[in-house]
């Protein structure tokens, strides 16, 4: 997904002269060729992750449109504040694209995961958060996001499902109907595949998000319907839980269930291959068709 | 305090047409605003600094305040900001009646300021060390989208100067040679550790043009503000009266 978000930021650079991509070192030598063709909006600042949203915050006052690259890690989490302060605070739209993800480089460690970054940007208000799981998403959720003028959360990842889906309308996307108490599955960007696989032959609704915030509360309760109670997994590639508060949200009017799969609090330390990760999260299809056969077990019983 | 000559400024900067108020009644606008007495000697320590720069070099119309041909000065340091809304007021920016709200549920005037809510006011600041940064992104955009002219001005207090975030801009600043890039440093010796060498030292060794002035003589500001500093960004240590006595 990385490589199509440099090609598409390469072309949004020669298309619209409004663009701008600030980097912190991460994938600028990708960039090196639309760098030379626009030595004024590719700006490389270093090791500088301050500086970096800062400077994003300073292009969108003068009238730009920034989109703002580094690993997940660096660019939610390190400057933080930044994003509370010099984007939200200043009112101004920005869209930051992350790579890397939860342990999409398990060999680098913990310095270089990011699950919480989605639960932290929850703490702030009015950013879109898009979590393609093809890379054609990617280019259409960038895409649109660069003609915005929101502040926008693009979370690329090396993870990818086998074929991409229409996710431009930012809804839930129904893929499989269920029973009328069959659980309602949702499940998030590359989470797709491996869910897919976990609940064949399983009585369950099955809905897909590439865009998580807003989140599509409509979509839920249409999927649920006029049940009187409801079950709903999450199936996230970020903090387990992170979208529990929404789905409590939309369900407010419906004494419901939540089983919220995702990657745990505690530390894995553990290095080894993206795979072996989720294996160890319950993330693989193996393990999440345990967890929801047994909620959707007890569910029944 | 030797605040001189600010009568005799040489040419008004374009659009300033007429402001309303002069240097002599910002201590009365600033005595309309009350109730954050922990911050008066701060907000003391900018009102020549912030003057000068205002009445002399800043190039801002109070009746377009979001020109796109307008020069932008970021107020980092937005603690005791009340010299900067006196300034504004006495600029034309701000009616003075507003003064009297400072603070209050309904007024636009917080002890912080707010960008959203105050015309002239380029960004919301409270949390130190922002304004540089950000003024690097404004210098860099104003350039990509061709205002060659229009130049960026940030002020921070020399405590503040301490944050990191500023020393990730200075060094990129200096280095990409940002020279439409202004930095007022306003030195009240509150930094808890260094000195005003070590910080001049800090910002030359970033490749910036430096000025020292003393921030309470207009003559001297307007000197230190208005040196040809090509290729480079220009900062100007303004050193007022220590903030404790030593």
């Amino acid at each position: 997904m990385r490589d199509r978000f440099v090609r598409v930021a390469s072309d949004l650079l020669d298309t619209d002269d409004r663009t701008a991509v600030v980097l912190a070192v991460i994938t600028a030598a990708a960039f090196e060729e639309a760098a030379r063709r626009h030595p004024d909006r590719v700006i490389d600042v270093g090791i500088r992750e301050q500086l970096l949203i800062g400077a994003g915050a300073g292009l969108a006052l003068a009238g730009m449109r920034p989109v703002v690259h580094t690993f997940a890690s660096f660019l939610v989490e390190r400057p933080f504040e930044q994003l509370k302060l010099d984007l939200q605070h200043q009112d101004v739209g920005a869209v930051l694209v992350s790579a890397n993800a939860s342990y999409d480089w398990p060999q680098g460690g913990f310095t270089h995961m990011a699950p919480g970054d989605v639960a932290l940007l929850d703490t702030l208000d009015g950013w879109g958060v898009h979590v393609p799981g093809h890379p054609d998403e990617a280019e259409l959720l960038l895409r649109r996001a660069v003609a915005g003028e929101g502040r926008e959360y693009v979370r690329l990842s090396e993870q990818s499902n086998r074929a991409a889906l229409p996710v431009a309308d930012g809804r839930l996307l129904p893929l499989r109907e269920g029973g009328p108490t069959a659980p309602v599955v949702v499940a998030v960007g590359p989470m797709l595949d491996p869910t897919a696989e976990a609940v064949a032959g399983l009585d369950v609704t099955l809905l897909y998000a590439a865009t998580v915030r807003p989140f599509d509360a409509v979509g839920l309760r249409a999927a649920v319907g006029a049940r009187p109670t409801a079950d709903v997994v999450l199936v996230e590639p970020y903090l387990a839980g992170t979208s529990t508060a929404r789905v409590a949200e939309a369900l407010s009017g419906t004494p419901h269930r939540t089983l919220a799969l995702g990657v745990p609090r505690a530390e894995l330390r553990r290095y080894g291959t993206r795979e072996e990760h989720a294996r160890a999260h319950g993330l693989d299809a193996a393990g999440l068709r345990g967890r929801i056969a047994a909620f959707a077990g007890a569910a029944r019983d | 305090m030797t605040a001189t000559a600010h009568d005799t400024a040489p040419t008004a900067p374009p659009g300033a047409a007429d402001p309303p108020f002069g240097y002599d009644d910002l201590p009365a606008l600033m005595a309309r605003m009350t109730g954050a007495d922990k911050h008066a000697p701060a907000a003391d320590s900018l009102t020549d600094a912030l003057w000068v720069l205002h009445q002399d070099v800043l190039r801002l119309d109070p009746a377009r305040p979001d020109a796109e041909d307008r020069d932008r000065f970021l107020l980092s340091r937005g603690h005791g900001p009340m010299s900067y809304y006196a300034v504004l007021a006495a600029r034309g920016f701000l009616d003075p009646a507003v003064l009297d709200g400072f603070g209050t549920f309904d007024s636009p005037l917080g002890h912080h300021p707010d960008r959203t809510l105050v015309p002239g006011v380029e960004i919301s600041s409270g949390s130190l060390g922002h304004g540089l940064p950000i003024g690097v992104g404004t210098a860099l955009g104003l350039r990509a989208r061709g205002l060659a002219e229009q130049r960026v001005w940030v002020m921070v207090g020399d405590a503040e100067l301490d944050e990191g975030s500023n020393h990730e801009a200075l060094e990129f600043a200096g280095a990409y040679g940002l020279d439409s890039l202004h930095l007022v440093v306003v030195d009240n010796s509150s930094a808890t550790w260094g000195d005003s060498r070590s910080r001049a030292e800090r910002i030359t060794a970033a490749g910036w043009s430096l000025a020292e002035a003393d921030g309470r003589d207009h003559a001297d500001l307007r000197r230190a503000y208005t040196l040809p500093h090509p290729g480079r960004p220009h900062a100007v240590l303004a050193r007022v009266e220590p903030k404790h006595a030593r």
